[in-house]
């Protein structure tokens, strides 16, 4: 623009975005491009050499990678599928029922049922592993009271309950998000729309279904992505609770875990920071995947209502 | 205006499952903390009573203060979360009065950009990120951990603050200008006393992921002098793991600060949420 060039530059404007954006720059973004450089590397004596796709080609069908590379994302993508079909409907509910009117205690409720979320991965993770502990009588003895003794096994050392348990522990943990993101979806809808709901003669579950589920619909979109980008970056809560190697012999092993050792080694194998990146790479593929694919086609389909 | 919906049958219906739902979010820190409390006996025998005064036993607590460097642990996590809460608190801010206030090339683009990190975890950049502390001596420092948590911090703060910042009056600020004061004079004196609530928003979503952070700290400062109390808690478990008291009072003392913290930011965080971090 003409009259834009003869202005003076603005000076302030570079010095109000330097600071974040150098930070954020050359902490995060170069980082994440140096990963996904590295990844094309491979080490050769001393020093490295260009590979190319090479070491993607090891991770997906070199039989030493690939069954743990495989394990990992079906454990991960198990582990999302819990958090789908738990967390979400069980935070919906959370939240509509605090949303009723007239509810009294609801801030009691939510910052109860929200302080796990707060709490860190290393405290939830033991705190499970000990009250799961058949050492430590807690959950033989509850169970005992409502009569299900017989159901108790140790469900993080099974090999066949330990991820599932691991995922509902997890849910446990961050059901205090959806439920919040919800509620205050659930407490933007004007009064007049329910009103007219209600003149209407829809009431009730009727009225949730019909007027507000649509209403918070993109509010779940929302959860759903961060609920993908989170779990597919999970770490902190299998490492806590069932250690690097991610026991019951890696029936627990998800991305994160296995990234870890791979990068720093662990005991039976040594650190090799180039399929440490190979498998970071893979990691940002399939998060970077998600997002874009909930961006062109959930995103944009979802309407949203203006009031 | 809904007498329909809130009949009766209904509340109690509604507070019977929050209850149910609340005991089950609870009864885990409950019952760590309560055992905590107890002989190691007593922890064995009835693990569901509370502490009488025959079963009460702080031998949990001593062997926890005296072993680990809880305190050195507990300030290294306090000063890493503070500065970089308040890095990501005052670029954020900056970046976001920026973007929001003044239009010049790229505007959006750089929007963009920097939105790109809530979707995209650092965590994924680990590897080229350790690289980069290496090369230039960081390694367990604090400042490696600062640096990394502002960068993470920073794209969710620039993102809701400009949003909140378009709120903010223009009049106002063109008064402002009209009385001489400067660009910064204006951010600093007018704007940001402003957005205050939105920066305790923003300071508790920053904050709690980075106090219970434990894959940096191990990667990035897992020395002695530096670890946070993530890691010191996680180390000093798995070795007492056999001794039950020091396990459970370890859990508790790392459970109490985030608590306190929460309780004090609750209000805030709900009003933030509600006002605008959803839209």
């Amino acid at each position: 623009m003409a009259t834009e060039a003869k202005k003076p530059i603005r000076w302030h404007v570079a010095v109000f975005l330097a600071p974040a954006l150098l930070v954020y720059t050359a902490v995060m973004i170069i980082p994440l491009f140096g990963t996904l450089q590295l990844s094309l590397f491979s080490a050769e004596g001393q020093g490295r050499v260009f590979a190319g796709l090479d070491n993607f080609r090891t991770l997906f069908f070199d039989p030493r990678w690939s069954a743990s590379f495989w394990n990992a994302l079906w454990n991960n993508t198990w582990f999302f599928i819990i958090h789908m079909l738990v967390q979400n409907p069980i935070g919906i509910v959370l939240a509509a029922l605090l949303s009723s009117p007239k509810l009294r205690f609801s801030a009691f409720y939510r910052t109860a049922i929200f302080i796990p979320t707060i709490l860190s991965f290393v405290i939830v993770g033991f705190a499970w592993k000990l009250i799961l502990s058949p050492l430590w009588g807690v959950a033989p003895n509850l169970l005992d009271l409502v009569g299900l003794k017989s159901l108790f096994t140790p469900w993080l050392g099974k090999e066949q309950y330990a991820l599932t348990t691991l995922g509902l522990i997890s849910v446990w943990q961050f059901i205090g998000i959806p439920m919040m993101l919800i509620y205050a979806a659930l407490l933007s809808i004007p009064d007049e729309v329910i009103e007219a709901a209600e003149c209407d003669g829809v009431t009730g579950m009727a009225q949730f279904w019909k007027i507000k589920l649509p209403l918070i619909l993109p509010a779940i979109g929302i959860i759903s992505i961060l609920t993908f980008v989170g779990n597919f970056n999970a770490f902190d809560l299998i490492y806590s609770a069932q250690g690097a190697l991610a026991g019951p012999n890696f029936s627990t092993d998800i991305l994160g875990t296995f990234l870890y050792r791979t990068f720093f080694g662990f005991q039976l194998q040594i650190g090799d920071p180039y399929m440490g990146s190979t498998i970071a790479s893979m990691m940002f593929f399939i998060i970077l995947a998600g997002v874009c694919l909930y961006l062109f086609t959930v995103q944009t389909r979802l309407r949203r209502y203006q009031f | 205006m809904s007498t329909a919906t809130s009949s009766l049958p209904r509340t109690i219906a509604a507070h019977a499952v929050l209850l149910a739902y609340t005991a089950i979010a609870l009864f885990p820190v409950v019952i760590i903390v309560v055992n905590s409390f107890k002989s190691r006996n007593a922890i064995f025998r009835s693990p569901l009573a509370p502490p009488t005064t025959e079963t009460f036993d702080l031998i949990g607590y001593t062997t926890v203060l005296n072993q680990g460097d809880f305190f050195l642990y507990f300030q290294n996590s306090f000063i890493v979360t503070v500065m970089s809460l308040f890095f990501v608190l005052l670029f954020g801010a900056m970046a976001a009065f920026a973007l929001s206030e003044y239009r010049f090339r790229g505007n959006s683009l750089m929007g963009l950009y920097l939105a790109l990190g809530i979707m995209i975890p650092i965590r994924l950049g680990t590897v080229a990120i350790l690289q980069l502390m290496v090369a230039s001596g960081l390694v367990n420092t604090l400042t490696a951990l600062i640096l990394v948590y502002t960068a993470q911090g920073l794209p969710l703060a620039v993102f809701i603050l400009s949003e909140f910042m378009k709120q903010v009056s223009d009049d106002l600020k063109n008064a402002g200008r009209i009385d001489g004061l400067s660009e910064y004079r204006i951010f600093f004196r007018l704007v940001l006393p402003l957005v205050r609530p939105a920066m305790a928003t923003v300071a508790v979503f920053t904050m709690i992921p980075i106090w219970n952070d434990l894959w940096f700290p191990l990667i990035l400062a897992p020395s002695e002098a530096t670890k946070t109390i993530t890691l010191g808690a996680q180390l000093f478990i798995g070795q007492y793991v056999t001794n039950w008291n020091a396990v459970l009072a370890a859990l508790s003392l790392a459970i109490l600060p985030v608590l306190i913290l929460y309780l004090i930011f609750s209000r805030q965080l709900i009003r933030g949420i509600t006002s605008g971090a959803v839209k």
